[in-house]
Order: C-alpha cells, then sequence, then structure tokens
C-alpha cells in the first residue's frame, strides 16, 4: 500500500520531469508485480507465550525435583493476599516450611511484611509490568534455598487480568477476592476465576458490614469454576483459616 | 495491559522466523486469539505499529482470526459453544471448564518477502 503509493509517484515524476517514455511506467508495474508474486507465507503456528511456558516447564520441573508445593497467589490489589500469607505462614510454623516470592511494581514493603512471620522473602519489583512471568520467578527463586522449604508461596502483582496469562511454573493457582469487592466480582473476571483451583473469599469477619450476599457469591464461583476448592476465611481474625491450613498441607505432603 | 509485552514476544517469534527464512520484510502478520486469552484484540491493534517501528515488521499489517469459546461436556460427551461465561451444557445442564478453543494465543503465519 504504502510502498504502491511511492511506486506510482515516483512514475509520475519520472515522466514529468524527463518526458521519458510510456514503457518505463510498465516498467516499473512488472516489478511491483513481481514483488507482490515473490511474498510468500511461513507458517509458524508457535504460541506466542511460548517461550514463558517452557520456562514455566523448567521451573516446575525445579521445584518438583526439590519436593515443593508451589501457590501462585493472584487477587486485585487491596483484597488481602500478603496478609493471607502472612497469617498462612504464621500458623503452619513448626509443620509446613515456607518461602515466598512477592512482586509488585513498586516498594518492597510487603516482603518485609511477610519476613515478619520468619519466612525468607524475595521482592521482585516489576516496574510498570502489570504481571509476574516465569523468568523473573526463576531469578527470585534462585536467591532461596530451595532445600530448605515445603511451600514456596508467589504473591502475583495485584491484578486480576493480566497474570491470567502467565504460567509461572505452580501446581496451585489461588484466586482470592474479598467481601467488599461484591458477589459479581467472578463474573466480571472469567478469565482469572476460569484458571482458578482454589478460591479465597477473604475478610468474612466484615461481611455483615459490607453487605456481602455469601449464597450469591458462592453460587457466582461455583458456576464459573465449578472444580476449584472454596475457602471463607478471614486473614485478619484467622476465621475459617483451619480448613485452609488441612487442604495446604495435604497437597504439601503429597510432594514429599 | 499487558498487550504490549503479547505483542513484543510475538514480535521476537516473527523476526527471527522471517531472517531465519531470509526474508527482508514482514508485510502481514497472522495471529489467532481466544475468547478466553486475556487480552483485547484492539489493545494489540494498538501496540503492534509501535512494537514494529524499526523492525522489519514496520509498515507490516496485523490479522487477527478470533476464536470463539468451545467447550466439551464430559457428562454428555457434547461439544458445544457456552452462550456466556458459565459454561452450561445445553443439551445436560452439567457444568464445565473443559475448553477445547478459546484460549489461543497464537502466531498463526507471516506473510514476506
Amino acid at each position: 500500500m504504502g510502498g504502491e503509493m511511492q511506486k506510482s509517484k515516483g512514475r509520475v515524476q519520472r515522466s514529468e520531469a524527463r518526458g521519458q517514455r510510456a514503457d518505463i511506467g510498465d516498467g516499473a508495474d512488472t516489478i511491483g508485480q513481481r514483488a507482490e508474486a515473490e511474498q510468500r507465507r511461513i507458517v509458524i503456528n508457535q504460541g506466542v507465550l511460548s517461550k514463558n511456558d517452557q520456562l514455566a516447564q523448567g521451573n516446575r520441573a525445579l521445584f518438583r525435583s526439590k519436593h515443593l508445593l508451589t501457590l501462585n497467589i493472584v487477587s486485585s490489589p487491596g483484597s488481602g493476599k500478603t496478609a493471607f500469607i502472612e497469617r498462612t505462614l504464621t500458623d503452619v510454623k513448626g509443620r509446613l516450611r515456607g518461602g515466598v516470592v512477592v512482586g509488585d511494581l513498586a516498594t518492597d514493603n510487603d516482603a518485609q511484611r511477610i519476613a515478619r512471620s520468619g519466612a525468607p522473602a524475595i521482592q521482585i519489583t516489576t516496574g510498570d509490568t502489570c504481571h509476574l512471568d516465569a523468568e523473573m520467578v526463576a531469578e527470585a527463586t534462585a536467591k532461596l534455598d530451595l532445600d530448605a522449604l515445603d511451600v514456596l508461596i508467589i504473591e502475583n502483582v495485584g491484578n486480576l487480568v493480566c497474570p491470567s496469562s502467565y504460567d509461572l511454573g505452580e501446581d496451585l493457582r489461588i484466586v482470592l477476592l474479598s467481601v467488599t469487592e461484591g458477589e459479581d466480582k467472578p463474573l466480571k473476571y472469567p478469565t482469572m476465576f476460569k484458571t482458578a483451583d482454589v478460591v479465597i473469599v477473604n475478610k468474612m469477619d466484615i461481611a455483615g458490614a459490607a453487605g456481602f450476599d455469601r449464597e450469591t457469591a458462592l453460587s457466582n464461583i461455583h458456576r464459573m469454576v465449578p472444580r476449584a476448592a472454596v475457602f471463607e476465611v478471614s486473614a485478619r481474625t484467622g476465621q475459617g483459616m483451619a480448613a485452609w491450613y488441612s487442604f495446604l498441607e495435604q497437597r504439601a505432603a503429597g510432594r514429599m | 495491559m499487558h498487550e504490549i509485552s503479547v505483542i513484543q514476544s510475538a514480535m521476537e517469534i516473527a523476526v527471527e522466523s522471517a531472517k531465519a527464512q531470509g526474508a527482508q520484510q514482514i508485510h502481514r502478520v497472522n495471529m489467532r486469539v481466544g475468547a478466553l486469552a486475556g487480552v483485547v484484540p484492539d489493545s494489540l491493534q494498538f501496540a503492534f505499529p509501535i512494537v514494529a517501528k524499526g523492525t522489519i515488521a514496520e509498515g507490516a499489517t496485523l490479522e487477527i482470526e478470533f476464536v470463539p469459546a468451545q467447550c466439551h461436556c464430559a457428562s454428555c460427551n457434547s461439544d458445544f459453544e457456552p452462550k456466556d461465561f458459565f459454561y452450561a451444557c445445553p443439551n445436560c445442564g452439567a457444568l464445565t471448564v473443559d475448553l477445547l478453543h478459546g484460549k489461543e494465543l497464537e502466531l498463526a503465519y507471516l506473510e514476506v518477502s
């Protein structure tokens, strides 16, 4: 298109400037047609994120060889991922050894909070990237002593859209939502909820004040992702966390 | 908004494949994008010329084939196109997450010279 225009313009200019014979123009057409004919198709049929998928498979193989259970925790900003991880690692201490990789656009505040539980935490600051990818996770986990861990928790960047496309090498994808976000959250973010192995409904201690319609929320989660295990908890008060710990310990035992 | 990184990944594969086959210029890039791929086709179109600038794909056209969701119902062993995000089988009503199509995010082919 652009090339075509330039070609015809060039032809007009030449004939105007030098008054050359019309067959020069025909010649240009022939060249143009030949260039068109020389266009050929290269069939690729490759996943655009195949490089990430390969790196993720590498992560998965490494984590499994270390008998680790790996969790990829995703949610909107402010749903309580960090509080949930902090509480979990504090409460399972002595039974499970956890390590954390935490992604944020900026600051290492979350890693500092998680470190208070005594678990090693590596912060990834992604700059302006809205998700973690397998390469970032590989680099961060290289800084952890994986042999000393039973559970590796990856706290993704707060975002329910972009992280859904990136496999990190996890065993379980955990989607967390809180009662203030509305019962229809799973309907608004189908691509993420469809990929969940576990759904955590957090901040149940304020469900009443938030006017949270529990029945509708659970029905929406179930209809969106029927295979997911669902836990209703409060990371702040500890309500409902025991059932989550049994699930976690059972899954971790399966890796040992 | 990870469409820029998606296009960057697609462009890496495209330019590498085109050069490996001795092409000088990429004229057309064809992608297949599923309904559940988690990317917005319009945003891919927006990102494409920005990422293509200065590469052998500069000026190329991005063509996107949209792939609708298609499910498999294990209960009654039938395939169906879901009418909403709840993937309920129209035949027997069972819920499924078994996607046959709809997660595609693929670079299908290039046209080069």
